[in-house]
């Protein structure tokens, strides 16, 4: 083809939404070195107190537990979500097939307050787990469920595990069923060939996975923000609660900065250690 | 059969498994839909009785009309307008090299991995600076750039599985561009585009985190409300209008699936 007809039209529109985008992040990261003033919406000069206001333990535990929250959320996530997409997969009737891909991905669909709200009602004092606890007379008293890493941690997996599916699906299915059928045929015996074969030419969708069910859980706010109530805080509610209750944006801001920082530095090292991993296997 | 009988226990157990986990993941729909139908105005369990008239008030309810009327109203224009955003930069991808194509994709698929509370802040710190009210306009714009990812995405996919050889033919019968654009590439990517409408359709309705960030009590969309009204009270309106949302997104996928192959739309089943 001669010439690039209309590049010009097809790009402008993408070009000015990249350019909003760009402006949105560099006024996030302007107001990360801006003053607060007290009582105002308005913005001071540049320093770098947000930064340095951030060590203190308060927020430096946030910081530790939202990483741990992510990482526990996306181990689970896999732990569960693994053996979903080897059903999906691997699925003899077309059925059970259909059954188990609209289960795990309607919940996709629902968006994070249906979902969370959910969970509410099944972890709630006088929810749905207490209710049968209760009434099977195991317990006497509520166990307390809500507002505990445990609670938030179960709805996060409930979140983040359709995607897993999705790309664990997806990997699974590109793997040439020769490979398996090989090892079987050389006395290899079905835990010894999933070991073998099919777990490491899964990694690609592991590490896929793993890694997007990270990103998500760091982005995650209406789950911890619901079933946290506040004594389970991510970076996510702190900023949000230093915008709307303090109204101090510039330290929302810089907290966001750096939460992005560390989410990137953590999701680089997790690609690393897999690669190199990947070398030695 | 060496295996026999082990490998028919490993296969109970991994049907077992997988149940569990299915049960897992159904158990939350479940029990919010059970409480929806409570007649006790706070939750618990077991129910002592049956009603409809959470219901009744969910439905009536002046925050949630508002809402889903403003959410159907953003859902439309955003995806809209990122459809066409999306399919003129995956087409300019797809068939042109130009400068500062890899930065400009790499810019517009950044909202998949930048968290969304980031992308509200922004949003609103940016609209304050320019002066802009927290109006539809802004809500439309930081949810156009949210979904932009998936149509980009969505429209790439089916431009790769479209057969060039048609707008070549097109072209050498003395078709000008345009015309090729507008009677072939169009038509052809027709799925393609649907596809990304809807599903940047679906995921601006659902999205609360960024949406919390930039809308107002008056421009204030679905999840939101839902959001707020979680907070004042405990009563089983929201667990009616989750049950409504539930059934509602359920028949849509099962639809999905049976016309359309939900397994091919997200790439798990290929080429059979």
């Amino acid at each position: 083809m001669r010439g690039r007809p209309f590049l010009g039209w097809f790009v402008a529109p993408g070009v000015l939404c990249a350019l909003g985008l760009a402006a949105a992040m560099a006024a996030v990261l302007q107001y990360a070195v801006r003053a607060h003033i007290p009582g105002s919406l308005g913005v001071g000069g540049f320093t770098l107190e947000n930064f340095s206001g951030m060590l203190r333990p308060l927020y430096a535990s946030v910081f530790l537990q939202t990483v741990q929250l992510c990482a526990l959320t996306a181990l689970f996530s896999l732990l569960a979500g693994y053996p979903l997409a080897h059903a999906l997969v691997h699925a003899r009737s077309a059925a059970w097939k259909s059954a188990v891909l609209v289960i795990a991905v309607t919940p996709l669909f629902l968006g994070e307050v249906v979902r969370t709200y959910s969970w509410l009602t099944v972890l709630g004092n006088s929810g749905f787990i207490n209710g049968a606890l209760l009434w099977l007379g195991l317990i006497d008293s509520p166990v307390q469920l809500m507002f505990t890493r445990f609670g938030v941690v179960l709805a996060l997996v409930h979140v983040t595990l359709p995607v897993m599916v999705i790309m664990l699906a997806a990997a699974l299915s590109h793997i040439n069923a020769d490979y398996l059928r090989a090892a079987m045929s050389l006395g290899a015996g079905p835990v010894r060939g999933f070991l073998t074969v099919t777990l490491p030419l899964s990694m690609p969708g592991i590490l896929a996975g793993t890694s997007t069910a990270f990103a998500w859980t760091f982005s995650a706010f209406a789950t911890p923000q619901m079933i946290g109530g506040g004594r389970v805080n991510m970076v996510s509610n702190l900023v949000y609660q230093l915008g709307f209750a303090s109204f101090n944006f510039p330290f929302a801001a810089s907290l966001s900065v750096v939460g992005l920082a560390l989410a990137a530095a953590v999701l680089a090292l997790l690609r690393l250690g897999t690669a190199r991993l990947e070398r030695l296997a | 059969m060496r295996y026999g009988l082990g490998l028919r226990a490993l296969r109970l157990m991994l049907r077992l498994l997988v149940l569990t986990i299915l049960g897992f993941v159904l158990l939350p729909s479940v029990v919010v839909i059970i409480a929806a139908f409570s007649d006790r105005s706070i939750l618990a369990f077991p129910p002592t009785g049956f009603s409809w008239r959470w219901f009744a008030r969910a439905l009536a309810y002046e925050d949630f009309q508002s809402g889903f009327r403003n959410g159907v109203i953003v859902m439309a224009w955003a995806s809209s307008i990122a459809l066409v955003i999306g399919s003129g930069v995956a087409i300019a991808l797809h068939r042109y090299s130009f400068t500062g194509s890899r930065l400009l994709q790499a810019m517009l698929l950044a909202p998949l991995v930048v968290p969304h509370f980031t992308l509200g802040l922004g949003c609103l710190i940016l609209a304050a600076q320019l002066g802009v009210a927290r109006t539809m306009g802004l809500v439309v714009a930081t949810h156009v750039v949210l979904v932009l990812p998936f149509v980009l995405r969505s429209v790439y996919v089916s431009l790769r599985n479209l057969d060039g050889r048609l707008e070549q033919a097109a072209a050498s019968l003395g078709a000008p561009p345009g015309r090729v654009l507008w009677t072939v590439t169009l038509p052809l990517l027709a799925p393609g585009l649907a596809g990304g409408w809807l599903f940047a359709a679906i995921l601006s309705f659902n999205e609360f985190t960024a949406s919390l960030f930039v809308t107002a009590q008056r421009t204030q969309t679905l999840p939101v409300a839902m959001y707020n009204y979680v907070r004042e009270y405990a009563d089983p309106t929201m667990a009616a209008l989750a049950a409504i949302y539930i059934a509602v997104t359920a028949l849509l996928l099962l639809v999905a699936n049976r016309f359309l192959g939900l397994g091919r739309v997200l790439a798990i089943d290929h080429g059979h």
